[in-house]
């Protein structure tokens, strides 16, 4: 018996490792069809708000969480539950701006670049840069434009991996109309 | 410990790009790699390094048989949470692996409704395996087959060196 849960709780931390491996293998994909650099982030994003605007249902769906009565909540909950259930990390929420507007995910671990080495001819190139894409197609979907962006890099020399959210504005809810 | 919803979403995302990809790609390439050889390419690489982490600790195995049935138990669950449902072999070098309930299908249809769009989303798994078992010492060509989503087959031809 005990030997099968090790089993599982093995299988789940392999799971993660089918999605880096897949990560590598998507980035490096792009790499090959875009010369520079900053075409791989651009398509990454993109990409990553694609997932995004789908995975918010999910996450939903999933958690309990209502909505969020302002940023700082907001903040909680990605770091706190999001994170937590879609890469088993918990970043700290740190860095607030005066305005309450702005602040950082500061993530000690990223699961996406386990194995992973930048070569000295992609030193612009945003790994992760998915992960921007995601939040900022989730909280779309959730009316908020956010302005998401890597402050720092592990696989670029930094201690800690950083990303740095603006609030940018509420998005209005376009009724279609003839809707009452 | 990445949740199985991302990498669904992942690879939705993948298909898409790398069939997007195919018009600009088609005119600048002399040899048609086709969207499906760059998916399956990819798996390969993937399958190719999960295997090795998988099996760290595993002692090794008597045959091919065996190995066919640690794709089927242990690989398989490892990336889809589940066995293959079905091994089936003619002893010659033939494997049918069926899945009921393939993963990446289940979100597709119940039945025949979008059979044309059901391959594209099976390379990057056949590439998986074949990358795993090139890594065990076997060189193999694995295909996928749909009748009805989201069961699939996929066909494992072992090469004789």
């Amino acid at each position: 018996m005990s030997r099968q849960s090790n089993r599982t709780t093995e299988s789940k931390k392999m799971n993660s490792e089918l999605f880096t491996l897949t990560y590598g293998a998507l980035v490096t994909q792009l790499c090959k069809d875009y010369e520079n650099d900053e075409e791989v982030n651009k398509q990454l994003d993109k990409m990553g708000y694609n997932i995004g605007v789908r995975l918010i249902e999910d996450f939903l769906a999933r958690s309990s969480v209502g909505r969020c009565h302002d940023f700082r909540e907001t903040a909680d909950v990605i770091a706190k539950v999001a994170f937590k259930m879609y890469l088993g990390i918990t970043p700290s929420v740190t860095n607030w701006s005066p305005a309450g507007d702005e602040f950082s995910l500061i993530l000690e671990s990223n699961p996406l670049v386990d194995f992973v080495e930048l070569p000295d001819n992609h030193s612009t190139l945003v790994y992760s840069n998915l992960l921007c894409g995601v939040l900022r197609g989730a909280l779309e979907m959730v009316q908020m434009a956010v302005d998401i962006r890597f402050a720092q890099d592990t696989l670029r020399g930094d201690n800690v991996t950083e990303i740095r959210m603006k609030f940018i504005k509420r998005i209005e809810e376009n009724l279609p109309a003839g809707d009452e | 410990m990445a949740d199985d919803a991302l990498f669904e979403f992942l690879h939705m995302e993948m298909v898409a790009h790398v069939y997007k990809q195919q018009a600009s790609r088609a005119e600048t390439e002399q040899e048609r790699t086709t969207s499906v050889s760059i998916l399956e390419g990819m798996g390969f690489r993937v399958g190719q390094g999960l295997i090795e982490r998988i099996t760290k600790d595993t002692p090794g195995f008597k045959d091919d048989l065996d190995i066919m049935k640690f794709i089927c138990k242990d690989f398989w669950i490892n990336l889809f949470r589940k066995q293959i449902d079905n091994l089936r072999t003619n002893h010659q070098g033939t494997y049918v692996l069926q899945d009921n309930r393939f993963s990446l299908l289940t979100q597709f249809s119940n039945g025949k409704q979008y059979m044309e769009e059901a391959p594209k989303y099976l390379a990057f798994s056949c590439g998986l395996v074949r990358g795993a078992l090139c890594n065990l010492g076997l060189d193999s060509v694995v295909t996928a087959e749909v009748s009805t989503m989201p069961s699939c087959k996929f066909q494992v031809v072992i090469q004789k060196a």
